[in-house]
């Protein structure tokens, strides 16, 4: 089973997509370094990452059913 | 006690359950700052004189573009060419005759901080770059405003409330607290770099109006401590909750003299530590410094004045041995490059002295 990750912004174009399915892992730290495998530029981004729906400041335990959010910041106006 | 014309003007406001006479005196009495009069600001701006904020400041350096009409609904095709504050203040005044505007036609730094904001009581952030929101962030956490945020990009926009009083009397978060730094020059672009559906800041500027109506008036439930993402392609709202974070502390000033010392251009990478036209006189005369020139090889004029090598931008990467120990310092033709060419060297030798040519060889003395 995999965990879907939300992205925002311009980082769907690092991704190519808003909605990705990213199996088998534990905590969002596991999660990162998997998505920065397959995205390096990712790597680079700035982002905070919320699971369901709030932000965390640490590595964070996560399940399959947990809705992941990466969120960068916007500039425009 | 209400005049019958304020009544008529408001009524269909004045008529909601938990609104009433109350929340309208207190719009009335409401001093708010609108920073930037473009995508974000104009419709904020409407919204909150058609509802009768009375007192309203509005600062944009800008004059009306024709690539600002697809979103910027104050202005007219016979505007541009005109200041935004100009044409704003004087449509906004034949909106609503009854509110107080005034103007400042300056680009919003630090000064302008320290002068306007202990006048008004809420502001609203409708600029375009990091600089000037983590400077308005910076700004509103010393003097204590609330700040109500908004942003887009592309076809997505975010809006948050900072800084404003909890139930419990603290302050919650602010703008640092999500993001405690800003990213990197270039990585996140701008509406003018990356684009912007023309309704998407109509929808998110209208947000911001909102959270100003509902902060003044105590209704609802604001967007403290979330951050609302839109999304125009699906209609989907999002809202995550924010927390305080360590990190933020470390980044604030924590003093308005310290404030008044920062440099926003800086910090979100618009510049690096430059030689002006003096310091490119002295130039010369360092014998300690390599003169790099990052321009393709085709570029006119030549650096003639000094020896300097030829190393075009894209081929540094591979040649950044040639400079190894050196005090450098990149030159192109208007800096911008030059400045990119600093990161790149600084990635190489973090410890480097290096500098780029403010300006570039645009900025140079013209030889006789």
């Amino acid at each position: 089973m995999a965990t879907e990750v939300m992205f925002f912004g311009q980082l769907t174009e690092i991704t190519g997509s808003s909605r990705l399915a990213v199996a088998d892992v534990r905590d969002t730290d596991a999660l990162k370094e998997k998505l920065f495998q397959d995205y390096p530029s990712l790597s680079a981004a700035k982002f905070r990452i919320a699971v369901n729906n709030k932000i965390i400041n640490d590595n964070t335990l996560i399940s399959e059913d947990s809705k992941i959010a990466f969120m960068p910041p916007f500039s425009g106006g | 006690m209400l005049s019958d014309k304020t009544y008529d003007r408001y009524q269909r406001q004045l008529i909601l359950k938990g609104f009433g006479a109350a929340a309208q005196d207190k719009l009335a009495a409401a001093k708010v700052l609108v920073i930037g009069a473009g995508g974000l600001g104009c419709p904020a701006l409407q919204y909150l004189v058609a509802a009768g904020v009375g007192h309203l400041g509005i600062v944009d350096n800008d004059v009306v573009a024709i690539s600002n009409l697809h979103r910027q609904v104050l202005y007219d095709h016979e505007d541009i060419g005109k200041p935004k504050v100009e044409v704003a203040s004087q449509k906004l005044t034949r909106l609503n005759p009854g509110i107080s505007i005034q103007t400042w036609q300056v680009h919003f730094g630090q000064q302008q901080c320290a002068e306007l904001l202990p006048l008004y009581e809420i502001v609203v952030d409708g600029t375009d770059n990091f600089a000037s929101r983590y400077l308005i962030n910076d700004a509103c956490v010393l003097w204590q405003k609330p700040l109500v945020f908004g942003a887009v990009s592309q076809f997505e926009g975010q809006v948050a409330v900072f800084n404003s009083i909890r139930k419990d009397g603290t302050r919650s978060v602010n703008y640092r607290d999500l993001f405690p730094l800003p990213p990197a020059a270039g990585e996140v672009l701008s509406c003018a770099e990356a684009g912007v559906l023309g309704v998407l800041p109509g929808v998110i500027g209208t947000m911001q109006a909102t959270e100003v109506i509902k902060l003044i008036t105590g209704i609802g439930e604001l967007l403290t401590d979330r951050l609302l993402t839109y999304n125009a392609l699906t209609q989907d709202f999002f809202t995550m909750q924010l927390e305080s974070n360590p990190a933020a502390v470390d980044h604030l000033p924590t003093s308005v003299d310290s404030f008044m010392k920062m440099d926003y251009e800086v910090l979100c990478g618009n510049k690096i530590t430059g030689i002006d036209e003096i310091s490119y006189r002295e130039l010369a005369g360092r014998q300690d410094l390599q003169i790099v020139d990052v321009r393709d090889l085709h570029e006119q004029p030549r650096i003639t004045e000094f020896s300097c090598l030829t190393i075009p931008l894209k081929e540094l990467e591979w040649n950044l041995d040639e400079l190894d120990g050196k005090k450098v310092v990149f030159i192109c033709q208007s800096g911008k490059r030059s400045m990119q060419a600093v990161q790149v060297f600084r990635g190489y030798d973090p410890d480097a002295e290096v500098y780029y040519l403010s300006g570039g060889v645009n900025s140079m003395p013209k030889q006789e």
